[in-house]
């Protein structure tokens, strides 16, 4: 075989600028999706005490649910403990800006709704926040993602998402479900 | 028979031993996941099962197999005896002891926490100082590695190290580094707590140790594979490496990158920022260089020996190629696997669209692609190549090797592209049963089936494989192969490389200051956020 050795460092360097274009071009999409579509992983380094947790803050029983602030923020709170979400069902308006907030007093959980792509881990010690906006309407399924324990696989929740007409949050603020 | 080659022997077969156990269990767990009802099922069983699995094929098949063939290359490819016999038995039996603790507490009930160390949930010590016991093996076998290479430099002053065993030492000083994340994290965390030494645990922290350490290992199990590409696969087809710089450069690459990237499996993660999941996700983009840099390298060596062997035309050499050879054909396998698992990988890795795929479906099919596919698919060809020059047997006929290839090939394609497509679909990771009953869950149904009819075909090849391997111990035929060398060499063997391609020395600083900017603050970090900590959930039932 007469290859010379030039010549096969000469096909290594147009292999090799093929190789940093292609890398390249998927930085930029990344880039360019987290920029201008602000698609960025749930990062928000805000910490919550798992021994306390239902006892004070904003993850005690009465705050868990879905609520809209004075200002029309609406927010969904739910706690991930071995091996069931509380509350059972979160219901929320289609089409608009929505907030999930979780915490676990326990283990490691996690998050995701199926068919969308709402995700995220709930370590204990922090509280997980996810931004989104849900498009289709019905009962989505939102299983623990992460094993917890023996009951894992029986751990889950429904995420309903209604019409915006039809969401009606009572006089304080809350919307409640409950899963069928 | 020289002490390296036993150690290969005694090594290898523990290694597969316990891959054809988990193998088992695999298939057991996928059955338990369709809608058809399993034998034996139980919540504890199944996570029992998905440990044993877990360990079995991430812990001890990786950790013996990559041992017994850095014995079998230090020996062969240096040409001179293996330094420091008596500590490289010591540390197969520490070894064993290790994975006997492991097997004891599993079966036992007491480590049903899966093969990841995610606490506040914990198991009996007794089954973290197993694992501990096993990495403390392969801290020995790199110590030995690193010996034999500085010996034959020693004897051999200005010549490059034969390429084989300089990929070898790159990986044993990779594993050096990698093996720091997770032995912190047991060592000053999860160990103490297991034992009930300490109430409360920083998770956030002991995940961001736990990273250090989970994407280099996977690289650690690989680069086996990727030796035989680049000095076996061109031997057996007949031709040469296209080039032998291009590997160095490949395996300097592998130790660099494949540490600074961990945190990409922390994308999820509300305890870190976005800024270091970035870079990290930056330096994760790089390792796909030595990859496809390799894939270039690989697929030019073959085209060489296509061309000798008559193959004429753009894709004529391909069919020239000797594909009858078992270590040709997995190679080819492989590669096609590579593709996939590869693709995959990218979009793992890509820090948006990780939130689609992370914890489901999807990343269980891509490492079982990805690493039971392309990485074992390789440890079976190497098998196959190095077993008659360590019993001086081989079968009459090579049938039954590359039926066995062929099976593993087909039956992890049918198990892992409806795995893929489940995650997609939201399927979630790591549950012993699902509810059929609900319409979203029951459509997943028939895919299922299809991916545990993927696995009873695996089974089936794993089962043949054993077999495979019993028959050089049984054949009668004398093994010519024992003769023959098995690296190949490169087009233009370079007669001197510089200092920077013949050792680690400048490679290891370069990857302590990568770790430093990518590691120092976030693990630093949880020192003054000092997030509240969580209370130790053990699994072992000593409260």
């Amino acid at each position: 075989m007469a290859v010379s050795e030039e010549a096969i460092l000469r096909s290594e360097l147009r292999w090799t600028i093929v190789v940093t274009g292609t890398i390249t071009v998927i930085m930029v999409a990344i880039l360019y999706a987290g920029i201008v579509h602000h698609i960025n992983p749930p990062s928000n380094i805000e910490t919550v005490d798992p021994k306390t947790l239902h006892l004070t803050g904003e993850f005690t029983e009465e705050n868990l649910g879905t609520s809209i602030d004075a200002g029309g923020q609406i927010t969904a709170r739910m706690v991930a403990t071995q091996f069931a979400f509380q509350p059972q069902c979160i219901l929320l308006p289609a089409n608009k800006r929505v907030t999930l907030r979780f915490a676990s007093p326990d283990v490691i959980h996690g998050i995701l709704v199926t068919g969308t792509n709402v995700n995220t881990m709930i370590v204990p010690g922090y509280v997980s926040q996810v931004h989104t906006v849900f498009t289709r309407t019905g009962d989505l399924l939102m299983p623990c993602h992460e094993y917890c324990g023996l009951g894992h696989s029986q751990m889950w929740a429904t995420v309903r998402v209604v019409p915006e007409a039809e969401f009606k949050p009572d006089g304080s603020g809350r919307a409640l479900c409950d899963a069928r | 028979m020289t002490h390296a080659r036993r150690l290969t022997l005694a090594h290898l077969w523990l290694a597969f031993a316990a891959f054809a156990v988990a193998c088992v269990l695999g298939v057991w767990q996928m059955w338990a996941r369709s809608p058809l009802p399993a034998p034996l099922l139980t919540a504890n069983a199944y996570f029992t099962s998905v440990t044993a699995h877990g360990v079995a094929m991430a812990y001890v098949l990786t950790t013996f197999m990559v041992m017994g063939f850095g014995y079998y290359v230090a020996e062969t490819a240096l040409g001179r005896p293996l330094p420091f016999p008596r500590i490289a038995w010591l540390a197969f039996l520490v070894g064993i002891l290790g994975v006997a603790m492991a097997v004891v507490t599993i079966f036992g009930g007491t480590a049903t926490v899966l093969f990841t160390f995610y606490p506040p949930l914990t198991a009996s010590p007794w089954f973290y100082i197993g694992l501990v016991l096993v990495v403390a093996a392969s801290w020995a076998w790199c110590g030995i590695m690193i010996a034999a290479m500085a010996g034959w430099k020693r004897e051999n002053p200005g010549r490059p190290v034969p390429l084989a065993m300089f990929a070898t030492v790159a990986n044993a000083v990779m594993w050096l580094w990698t093996t720091v994340g997770v032995s912190a994290e047991l060592v000053f965390q999860v160990i103490p707590a297991a034992f009930g030494w300490n109430l409360g645990i920083d998770v956030g922290l002991s995940r961001t140790l736990f990273s250090w350490t989970l994407h280099a290992i996977v690289y650690f199990w690989l680069i086996p594979s990727y030796i035989a590409f680049y000095t076996m696969a061109p031997q057996a087809a007949g031709g040469r490496l296209y080039s032998d710089t291009m590997g160095r450069l490949t395996f300097i690459l592998f130790l660099i990158y494949s540490l600074p990237v961990g945190m990409h499996h922390l994308f999820m993660d509300p305890q870190q920022s976005n800024a270091f999941k970035f870079l990290q996700m930056s330096l994760t983009a790089l390792v796909a260089a030595p990859t496809l840099l390799t894939v270039f390298t690989i697929t030019a060596s073959m085209e060489i020996a296509g061309r000798l062997r008559g193959g004429r035309g753009l894709f004529g050499w391909i069919a020239a190629l000797p594909w009858e050879r078992p270590m040709v054909l997995a190679t080819g396998l492989a590669f096609f696997m590579l593709w996939f698992g590869g693709g995959g990988g990218l979009i793992n890795m890509s820090y948006g669209m990780n939130a689609m795929v992370h914890n489901t479906s999807w990343v269980t099919a891509h490492f079982h692609l990805i690493f039971g596919g392309t990485v074992v698919i390789m440890y079976f060809a190497i098998a196959y190549a190095i077993w008659p020059t360590l019993t001086g047997r081989t079968p009459a006929s090579l049938k039954a090797q590359r039926v066995q290839l062929w099976l593993w090939f087909i039956g992890m394609m049918v198990l892992t592209l409806p795995w893929h497509y489940l995650g997609l679909q939201g399927q979630w990771r790591r549950v012993a049963t699902f509810n059929y009953a609900d319409p979203i869950i029951a459509a997943w149904g028939p895919w299922v089936l299809v991916s545990f009819a993927g696995g009873l075909i695996l089974l089936a090849s794993a089962g043949l494989f054993i077999w495979n391997l019993l028959e050089f111990h049984r054949a009668r035929a004398v093994a010519f192969s024992a003769l023959r060398p098995l690296y190949a060499v490169a087009v233009h063997p370079p007669a001197r490389v510089p200092a920077a391609l013949n050792g680690f020395a400048l490679w290891n600083v370069l990857v302590l200051v990568l770790m430093i900017a990518a590691y120092g603050y976030p693990i630093a970090q949880a020192f003054w956020i000092n997030a509240p900590q969580a209370i130790i959930h053990r699994v072992d039932g000593r409260g």
